[in-house]
């Protein structure tokens, strides 16, 4: 009975669970948002790397973020956030609130940190924060209310990836089994196995994983960029978009092919490099660190840190994300530091993993069915000719 | 600032307004709305959402798989009747409930493997038995369905060939008496296997829909099995009530009755659990309509069923007006899944009200964010 406990939720060793014999340290990210420029190395390295093709080239007005979203052909996704003072000022309390939930530590004073703060007022901070040392004495200035050196702007910049959940609800619902738990305790479609049931599409509490289309553009997916794309339906592109975007990727010069259509596709947190003994390319791409890649019990540690660090150098916003394995999806494989409340970033703020509820569900169904017996049974009973 | 030979081609700077909108909008439902004037650098933005975009994916499902919640529930619906008229002796009833069994999983079975993404690989949803899936669990049940309800029917075909035959002679002669018998002997378990498969069939699209982060589908899937059990009853009375005689129709007009009243409950409680936030998509909009349409013609259907069932031109028009109001549902139950995976509004606040509660009650620990 042990071992089917926890199998649906709840802290558990996922690798194990899938009968790995083979044991090897449950490997996962850690993006450290607070040190992202918003360089996209991560998309583009990842798109290299896995070969995933271009999935449209258009101007969102997203501020700097043009990929849109996590998808099929998107397996990291820049966010970009433009904010204000007293969306900052919110931040910042909502983080002080976190801060206090359990324990009653943490200053309640937050300091003026960020780069660009003291800088006359109208300096324009990003999100990269300073080194340790330069924001001391701000720090040492005691608790304040609200405090006035928050900076007019900042920009936060995030790299979204999949979450490689304990509890993975695209792999519990697969059929097929193209969804499958590595050794490593990352989760990884088989793209020879999938049949495109889009069943994980729906089940994903993250909205990570998509079918890939072939003909896929952001909106409504019918900007092909000029390519024949064969296999993907009608849709050419022909029209006016062959002007606008005159040069198409170089796949579709060499086979004018998109693989995968129609096939459910996501990050592998990079099996294949994995295996090799490699980091993931988004991590390896990262000029900035804030994609470190390793062992998850390390990850968790120096996310820890991290946070910890943060708090004291006064950015009460500072949060971690996916590091409970006591939450809905049973902690993840991509843990994250915020800035800001989840959903900011387009994350959930509260992800259930939905097999968590099935047997409840099917106990349900179970009930109907029997009602619908029933239903039928009593239509029969009595004499009627 | 910085000073290099370029700066002299900066537009000029605006001046920065140190107040920013007002607070009490940052709850803005759909959040990401931006301001017109697009030379302002950081414009007032509510970042409830990001950029409006929705977190969970909708289903990549198209028509196909709502109107497989439809052949299905029809199928598993009519196989019982089918089922019950072989029990008690109305052939009408009994070739109808085969017959459109058979048809509803064909027909189904066809509307998914269509919408796949790769239907050539459909057969690849038999590699394995998987109970965590709902999609795994359903093919099989409709796999065992199909067999039996197939099975049942090529003895409806049979009997009549066999029977016409029987004068024969000979070998011949013999050849078909133990045919005969050996439909006989295996009829039964057929139509059996049959009716013990319908329920699960017509039963686990709810599953199949709940099991997902679609929020309203999820949420409702306490009741969401009652509906969908009952609009699968609806369906098939009402397809005998359009295909068999009056004579024999006794049975579908109290199904019809039976159902209409248990799927008017089961969807009311369906809403009401749901909250105002989570039924909003099947108060409003296109599923809206079908849903209300749904309602009126199970209400107007059973209605007739019931009070003009005998007359068999009434019979008919409520028999259609049931199929209908089968169809409105599972397209309305569909349609308003996709609205609340779309905006995230039905995503983020049902969770941030969920986590609040259990914060304000005194559960820090299983929060997936943390301040360490």
């Amino acid at each position: 009975m042990g071992f089917w406990r926890n199998q649906l939720s709840g802290p558990t060793n996922p690798a194990a669970d899938a009968a790995w014999d083979r044991h090897e340290p449950r490997k996962g990210f850690f993006t450290d948002t607070s040190i992202c420029i918003g360089c996209k190395a991560c998309e583009v390295a990842c798109k290299e790397w896995n070969g995933v093709p271009e999935d449209g080239l258009d101007l969102l007005n997203q501020s700097y973020d043009n990929t849109g979203a996590l998808g099929a052909s998107t397996w990291r996704h820049v966010a970009f956030v433009e904010q204000s003072s007293d969306r900052i000022q919110q931040a910042r309390e909502s983080g002080r609130k976190l801060v206090s939930l359990g324990m009653p530590t943490v200053r309640s004073g937050d300091e003026p940190a960020l780069a660009g703060g003291g800088n006359g007022g109208g300096g324009t901070a990003t999100a990269t924060l300073t080194a340790p040392g330069e924001v001391r004495q701000g720090a040492a200035a005691g608790p304040g209310p609200t405090d006035t050196a928050l900076p007019d702007v900042r920009w936060l910049m995030a790299s979204d990836v999949c979450k490689h959940c304990t509890h993975a609800a695209c792999l519990d619902v697969c059929p097929t089994g193209s969804l499958f738990r590595t050794e490593f305790g990352t989760v990884v479609v088989q793209d020879d196995v999938c049949n495109g049931c889009g069943y994980c599409v729906a089940a994903c509490p993250f909205g990570v994983i998509e079918r890939r289309r072939g003909d896929e553009g952001h909106e409504k997916g019918h900007q092909s960029h000029g390519i024949t794309i064969k296999g993907a339906g009608t849709e050419t592109g022909a029209g006016g978009d062959t002007g606008r975007h005159a040069n198409p990727p170089s796949y579709a010069s060499s086979n004018g092919e998109v693989k995968n259509v129609g096939i459910a596709q996501k990050c592998t947190l990079c099996y294949d490099r994995l295996g090799a003994g490699q980091t993931p390319a988004c991590a390896q791409a990262c000029p900035t660190t804030s994609i470190k890649f390793g062992d998850l019990d390390e990850l968790h540690a120096t996310a820890r840190a991290r946070v910890a660090e943060l708090h004291e150098l006064g950015y009460p916003e500072a949060r971690l994300y996916g590091v409970d394995e006591r939450d809905g999806v049973g902690g993840t494989g991509s843990t994250f530091l915020l800035l800001d409340e989840p959903e900011v970033y387009g994350l959930p703020p509260d992800p259930k993993v939905t097999t968590a509820d099935l047997p409840d569900m099917f106990k349900k169904a179970g009930l109907a069915g029997l009602t619908m017996l029933a239903m039928a049974a009593a239509s029969f009973v009595g004499r009627r000719k | 600032m910085t000073t290099n030979p370029f700066d002299a081609d900066r537009p000029p700077e605006l001046p920065r307004r140190k107040k920013r909108g007002d607070p009490s909008q940052a709850g803005g439902q759909n959040g990401g709305r931006r301001r017109r004037d697009e030379s302002m650098m950081v414009p007032d933005v509510t970042f409830d959402s990001y950029y409006g975009r929705h977190i969970v994916k909708p289903a990549p499902w198209e028509k196909e798989v709502a109107a497989y919640l439809f052949l299905g529930g029809i199928a598993a619906g009519s196989a019982l009747l089918g089922a019950g008229g072989a029990a008690r002796g109305l052939p009408a009833l009994r070739r109808m409930g085969r017959i459109v069994a058979v048809a509803g999983a064909a027909l189904g079975g066809a509307a998914l493997a269509k919408d796949l993404g790769r239907p050539s690989r459909a057969l690849n949803m038999m590699r394995t038995v998987k109970l965590t899936s709902p999609m795994s669990v359903g093919s099989w049940i409709l796999t065992a369905f199909g067999t039996f309800a197939g099975g049942a029917l090529a003895s409806e075909v049979a009997r009549p060939m066999l029977e016409k035959r029987g004068g024969a002679s000979g070998s011949a002669g013999t050849a078909i008496t133990l045919a005969t018998k050996a439909l006989n002997v295996v009829d039964p378990p057929l139509t059996v296997g049959s009716a013990f498969f319908a329920p699960p069939l017509a039963a686990y699209t709810a599953v199949l829909l709940a099991d997902t982060a679609t929020p309203t589908w999820h949420e409702s899937y306490r009741e969401l099995p009652f509906v969908f059990v009952s609009s699968a009853n609806l369906a098939a009375a009402g397809m005998a009530l359009v295909t068999v005689p009056s004579s024999q129709n006794g049975p579908a007009r109290k199904l019809a009755a039976v159902s209409a009243v248990s799927e008017l409950v089961a969807f009311e409680r369906m809403q009401d659990k749901l909250g105002p936030l989570l039924s909003e998509p099947l108060r409003t909009g296109k599923a809206g309509r079908l849903l209300k349409a749904s309602r009126a013609l199970t209400v107007g259907g059973a209605l007739g069923a019931v009070t003009l069932g005998h007359n068999r031109v009434a019979a008919a028009l409520s028999g259609a007006a049931l199929m209908a109001a089968s169809v409105c549902t599972r397209f309305g139950v569909f349609e308003a899944g996709m609205v609340s995976a779309i905006d995230p509004k039905y995503t983020v606040e049902p969770q941030r009200e969920r986590l609040e509660k259990r914060r304000a009650a005194g559960i820090v620990d299983d929060s997936i964010t943390t301040a360490r």
